[in-house]
């Protein structure tokens, strides 16, 4: 590429952002001057702040960059933008330990309730939103970013698209989680799981979100392989989808716009079924399409063997993809829910486990011809066993959407093991892996600082889960049956508190194996530190990153 | 495709030809246990669609060929507990309360409905065991605020304590301080002359002549002359070493500044009538029923 010889300007999108974040600053001011409530004078505050730290950043910047833009390619080769991506590793990496300290710390207060401390901000209430956003969006949320920006650039050989718009992606998701995180410690909530942050919080999100698919697509489009590789259709899958259970699920009426709290528009069990048909998706697009793309990419690259089908691949993706979306009423199974959308619920879900299934295939069979890499390599096991995790979860999913089963699994302790199952084994280890792969590549290290240091993250995370899990398929299917269990009487056998009781010493084992779990968290994070800090420095090259040939 | 693709020697197979980053794609087939396993979810799903409701259509649903309804299904569940719980119930709500405590049949009936109750209901305050806590009576032992009669106890969870219904027991703990009756040293004076009554130690200093009269002039209407209290009122024996709120000088201090009126919910209208017998039977088996 040339250099530009003409003045140096700041370009539209530079001028754009700065003034639109002025403007914004100066409407947040007014807004927290304004406010009905003190949460919402504090996020007012907050938003002005970043917004007028983001003016700076933006005029600075432009100060300290050459008059040309970073060009498309150097020598031929794609110049690839790492910024981003570096920035949302690493809160990743922040927010995943956050989200399982609160985790340890919300399955302790059920194992010990007066480590509420009796603070309204401490109660299980309000921590248990922050445990669940901070390891589902924030911890899951930042990998898939870092993940997707990196995937796309490298598989496309294209230069992620936009220059501001990538970092106002990053940035920008980061301050959604902590004016939702932020938030539920306050008391601000609308109340519908895993969707709790209020109106103004979902505003912002969806901006950034729009954003996210524009750099995503218009990226796609830049591409100069003649295919769209399969990890970005899952990844496109994903991004389009939160998008619309997002808009679906929140159109919510501010009581003010001044202030912080909001009624939805649902009511009644369609209320229900909408948060069911988002909160199973975010389940189906979130934390299984977004992670399968990182397993399409991360298992071969790391195994170095070529992907095991592409013909399951395809077939498997749009299967996945039509019926994953009709599954959501299985989890409003015996109650006011018309029967026969509980049916519906109840047989997409059977007809969704063959498509999950076609994943975990072809996972693990990409490792044919190279399973003795599982004895040397930590970081390969790790990607190889969440997969192996992936396909227990969703046989179990469809299996606990049979009526007969849910109607003793519901409610019950036997839905949080499955759900971990899901996060701790297969979300929880393919991140680590593609993180285990990612930091060497993005901080240009030969490798990383300690293999042996994975290898007892991957011990350790282990037996965490294993602990956690059979603890609470013990005390869910205990508990399910203490609840239905009848004398010969007629009368139910144990009351509500007996089986409260009963439950004490499982959540002791939970709380222990979250913390085995916390610990491996805690290793991969010096770990990485190291790799960063003191990581061989590969040879110098002028492109971070050996283009595809 | 496979015209580009190279052949792969550990699986047998060929690539298809793309490559991306250096990763390639094998053209295997679709593992045949994998599509026949899917065809055989989707054929038991068409199945499930003719047996139960399952598609909407405009103005209705498909209903199924065995016309089954959950709201069916919970009824027949209901009706069939019904019959398992047969007329003993209705028995049980006819009989006197002494009857039911005299026939062996009636009396396993009663405390294992009223376990049941008393779990989801009254565990709560009282403690599942009914060992109760502090402010909330212990119901396995033999001293009674109400009075443990069966018909004082029926009495009392029928209508509770100062629950707001018209049959509730009314009375409470005057608060001696706030409403200016007595003095701060006063009170420190008579909460000396209580521990006394149950031969607790006092603290030095004490004026025990001066602590027996503002017993006298302020307490004794309530608690009786011999401190022993009155049921009737729900005044509790200070003669004993069953304290509710604790006997420490601070709490017996804080007790007669502030007055007491614990509430206990009616109960009536909650739970059905041979149920409150049930439990009433229940509370005076556990140890203490007079």
């Amino acid at each position: 590429m040339t250099q530009s010889q003409t003045a140096k300007s700041m370009t539209l999108g530079e001028a754009g952002l700065a003034m639109i974040l002025a403007a914004t600053a100066f409407l947040c001011l007014f807004a927290a001057a304004m406010a009905l409530d003190t949460a919402f004078a504090f996020h007012a505050s907050l938003a002005c702040a970043a917004s007028l730290a983001s003016v700076i950043a933006i005029v600075n910047r432009y100060y300290e960059r050459p008059a040309a833009l970073p060009p498309q390619e150097i020598n031929g080769r794609p110049n690839y933008n790492l910024g981003p991506i570096k920035f949302s590793a690493v809160m990743a990496v922040f927010w995943g330990i956050a989200g399982f300290t609160v985790g340890l710390l919300i399955a302790s207060q059920l194992a010990w309730p007066a480590l509420n401390f009796d603070l309204p901000w401490t109660s299980f209430g309000r921590l248990r939103p922050l445990h669940t956003s901070a390891v589902i969006f924030a911890f899951g949320g930042n990998v898939l970013i870092a993940t997707s920006f990196y995937v796309v650039q490298k598989t496309c050989r294209a230069r992620l698209a936009g220059d501001l718009a990538p970092w106002f992606v990053v940035i920008g998701y980061n301050f959604f989680i902590l004016v939702a995180g932020t938030g539920y410690l306050l008391g601000v909530t609308q109340s519908k799981e895993y969707a709790e942050p209020e109106w103004y919080a979902d505003l912002w999100l969806t901006i950034v979100w729009v954003t996210y698919l524009l750099v995503f697509l218009v990226t796609l489009i830049k591409r100069k392989e003649p295919h769209i590789f399969v990890a970005n259709w899952f990844y496109l899958a994903f991004i389009v989808t939160i998008a619309v259970l997002h808009l679906g699920n929140n159109p919510a009426l501010p009581v003010s716009f001044l202030g912080s709290k909001s009624y939805i528009a649902w009511g009644g069990v369609q209320d229900a079924m909408f948060q069911w048909w988002y909160g199973h998706n975010a389940v189906g697009f979130f934390l299984t399409a977004g992670f399968l793309a990182i397993m399409y990419y991360f298992i071969p690259k790391r195994a170095e063997r070529p992907i095991y089908s592409y013909r399951l691949s395809i077939i498997h993706f749009w299967a996945l993809i039509f019926l994953y979306i009709w599954a959501g009423p299985h989890h409003l199974h015996y109650t006011a829910l018309p029967d026969w959308a509980q049916t519906l619920g109840m047989t997409f879900s059977i007809m969704l486990w063959m498509p999950s299934w076609g994943g975990m295939i072809n996972g693990l069979m990409t490792l044919s011809g190279a399973w003795d890499k599982l004895r040397t390599d930590p970081v390969l096991r790790m990607l190889v066993v969440s997969v192996a995790f992936y396909g227990m979860s969703t046989f179990e999913g469809p299996m606990m959407s049979i009526k007969v089963v849910n109607s003793l699994s519901h409610y019950t302790d036997w839905t949080i093991g499955h759900v971990h199952s899901g996060a701790l084994g297969w979300v929880g280890f393919v991140s680590f892996g593609a993180l285990y792969c990612m930091v060497p590549w993005l901080w240009n290290r030969k490798g990383l600082y300690s293999l042996k240091l994975v290898n007892w993250h991957f011990w350790i995370a282990t037996i965490g889960i294993v602990l956690y899990i059979s603890a609470m398929w013990v005390s869910g299917i205990l508990q399910g049956l203490m609840w239905r269990a009848y004398t010969s009487l007629g009368f139910l056998e144990y009351s509500f508190i007996e089986t409260v009781e009963a439950m004490h010493p499982f959540y002791i084992i939970r709380a222990a194996g979250g913390a085995l779990f916390l610990i491996g968290a805690l290793i991969m994070a010096y770990n990485l530190w190291m790799t960063v800090r003191v990581g061989e420095v590969e040879e110098p090259s002028s492109a971070a990153l050996q283009p595809a040939e | 495709m496979t015209e580009h693709g190279e052949f792969d020697h550990v699986s047998g197979r060929s690539t298809t030809g793309h490559e991306w980053d250096g990763i390639k794609e094998l053209n295997t087939p679709l593992p045949r246990w994998w599509v026949i396993t899917f065809y055989a979810c989707i054929v038991w799903a068409i199945g499930y669609w003719i047996v139960y409701p399952a598609w909407p259509m405009l103005w209705s649903h498909t209903t199924g060929v065995l016309g089954y309804s959950s709201r069916a299904d919970v009824a027949v569940e209901l009706a069939n507990l019904e019959k398992i719980r047969g007329d003993k119930m209705v028995t049980l709500g006819a009989a006197p309360l002494a009857e039911i405590e005299k026939d062996p049949g009636l009396l396993a009936l009663a405390r294992a409905r009223g376990k049941t109750v008393f779990g989801d209901n009254c565990a709560p305050c009282h403690g599942s065991g009914g060992a109760g806590a502090k402010g909330y009576p212990n119901l396995n032992d033999d001293d009674w605020l109400w009075g443990g009669s069966l018909d004082q106890i029926l009495q009392t969870i029928q209508f509770g304590a100062r629950s707001g219904h018209a049959k509730t027991h009314e009375s409470a703990m005057l608060a001696f301080g706030k409403e200016g009756v007595l003095k701060k040293d006063q009170i420190v004076t008579v909460a000396n002359y209580v521990r006394s009554l149950s031969g607790l130690p006092t603290s030095p200093g004490y004026d025990a002549t001066a602590g027996a009269k503002i017993f006298a002039d302020n307490c004794t209407s309530c608690h009786g002359d011999n401190a022993k209290g009155n049921q009737e009122l729900g005044a509790p024996n200070l003669t004993d070493k069953i304290w509710l709120y604790g006997s420490d000088e601070a709490t017996l201090v804080e007790t007669i500044t502030n007055g007491r009126a614990g509430v206990m919910p009616a109960w009536v209208g909650r739970l059905d009538p041979p149920t409150i017998k049930a439990l009433t039977v229940y509370v005076h088996s556990l140890g203490g029923g007079k």
